[in-house]
């Protein structure tokens, strides 16, 4: 039988050799991925993402245990995890430590985890996770975590490639000038601060809250000048407010459990929202252009290399080095040269 | 793309709480370029063998210093059999006595690493196994 059949029979050996294929990017994990795109689009992707250290790892194993809990009383479903871990920059190698916080899933063969080195990508996923979540689709698993390389300002991939994005937050990370920039906050259809035990969470939750109040259009009641007024919206709005999503702010002790009921409540209630309000088309849509235009960059990146005369790019660098040529000039050279 | 990288599951079977020869190892093994999935303290065979079948690795490291490497040591052997992964290279570190060594070999372990072992060893005898498993 063949690997993409396999996996679709429920093969785990077959779906673990499968996202190897695909993660390495042989001519049979593309083989694969385009038998089983057909069955692929059916599970809700869930982005965990967040600094190092806010506690990602352990939420998403809470989480994963949660949904399984409840799964048995007939609720959900199979779960398959992604987590990703940053690649030496210098020695291409990787630690891959998020199962460490995840043993509590061992045994349980409703919950696949697959550990991912981002392999070069700074978008706090690897260039090959939108790939490998899809594969895991296909296989049948209805909820996908997919938990990001401890992720800073700006590695927002993680938006584009999931349904409901969590940001994970922990007090004592920052004041509100870094709840104000622009970045991963803005991405967040959930916020959550978690180690909520630790002193500083009342200020954490406040800086969120007066962030997302500033960037999030829902009337508000001010006084001004002694009167009350209504200050509406900014316009585009649906008029139906219930058609607006208004990312919660959840309180989580990922060590042992607390508010987790509730995030999982959240993160099933975004998906009831996206359903209702047609966003879940909207986000699909985004979600396939972002890959088609990624993959179409690594691919014209491919030939255009594969068809420069040896040692072009090498002499590039080095007019660029003697300041022969400008680094626009040398672009036009290689493409020009190419073609 | 297309880039082929080793993968390494560093696990400690055992009650132990003794981790710092398995953290060494596995920073070894990144700083040679290889994807190590580091599991953490007081896995049992069963979560090793379900870790290494997931993740889909070539290599098992398991660092044993309990005395207890005759009992896991075939049991991980057998479970990797059962899930179809005969290829998957073990090798072990940590404390294991000469007698045991020429037993541990013949069924199938690739290299035994105690205290003082340089890593550049264990590396190449991974590169070399896995590579033959490979070709």
């Amino acid at each position: 039988m063949d690997l993409a059949a396999a996996v679709l029979e429920g093969d785990r050996l077959a779906l673990a050799r499968s996202l190897s294929q695909v993660e390495n990017g042989t001519a049979q994990g593309k083989s694969v991925l385009s038998q089983l795109f057909p069955h692929t689009g059916n599970a809700h992707l869930v982005g965990i993402t967040g600094t190092s250290g806010t506690g990602k790892s352990s939420l998403v194993n809470q989480l994963a245990r949660h949904c399984r809990r409840s799964a048995q009383q007939g609720v959900a479903r199979s779960i398959a995890i992604v987590a990703v871990d940053p690649t030496s920059p210098f020695t291409g190698g990787a630690i891959l430590g998020d199962r460490i916080r995840m043993r509590d899933l061992a045994g349980d063969s409703g919950v696949f985890i697959r550990s991912m080195a981002s392999r070069g990508s700074l978008g706090g996923l690897a260039s090959t996770t939108a790939a490998v979540v899809q594969v895991l689709d296909a296989a049948g698993y209805e909820l996908i975590l997919i938990e990001t390389v401890g992720a800073g300002q700006s590695e927002i991939d993680i938006a584009r490639l999931a349904h409901t994005t969590v940001v994970v937050e922990a007090p004592g990370l920052g004041d509100d000038i870094q709840a104000i920039k622009a970045g991963i906050l803005e991405i967040a259809d959930i916020l959550v601060v978690n180690k909520a035990d630790l002193p500083g969470v009342e200020n954490t939750e406040r800086a969120l809250r007066g962030s997302l109040n500033l960037s999030h259009p829902t009337p508000r009641r001010v006084m001004h000048h002694g009167k009350l007024e209504v200050v509406e919206p900014q316009p585009e709005l649906p008029a139906d407010s219930s058609q607006v999503w208004s990312p919660p702010i959840l309180r989580t002790v990922a060590l042992d459990g607390t508010g987790v009921p509730d995030l999982a409540k959240a993160i099933a209630d975004h998906r009831s929202y996206l359903e209702s309000s047609g966003s879940w088309q909207q986000r699909e849509r985004w979600r396939l252009e972002a890959e088609l235009e990624q993959l179409l960059q690594n691919t014209l990146m491919d030939g255009l290399q594969s068809r420069l005369p040896a040692g072009a790019y090498k002499q590039a660098v080095e007019d660029l080095l003697q300041r022969r040529l400008s680094p626009y000039q040398a672009v036009e050279m290689l493409v020009d040269g190419a073609g | 793309m297309g880039e082929q990288k080793i993968r390494v599951l560093i696990a400690k079977p055992g009650l132990d709480g003794h981790d710092r020869g398995a953290k060494v190892v596995a920073r070894a093994l990144r700083d040679a370029g290889m994807e190590v999935i580091y599991t953490g303290l007081r896995q049992t065979p069963e979560m090793i063998a379900e870790a290494a079948l997931q993740e889909d690795v070539d290599a098992i490291g398991l660092s044993i210093l309990s005395g207890a490497h005759m009992a896991l040591v075939p049991r991980v052997f057998e479970l990797l059999k059962a899930n179809g992964q005969e290829h998957v290279k073990v090798f072990l570190g940590g404390i294991v006595p000469d007698e045991d060594v020429p037993q541990l070999l013949k069924m199938g372990v690739i290299g035994i690493y105690g205290p003082g072992t340089l890593s550049d060893s264990y590396i190449d005898d991974i590169r070399k196994a896995v590579h033959t498993a490979h070709v």
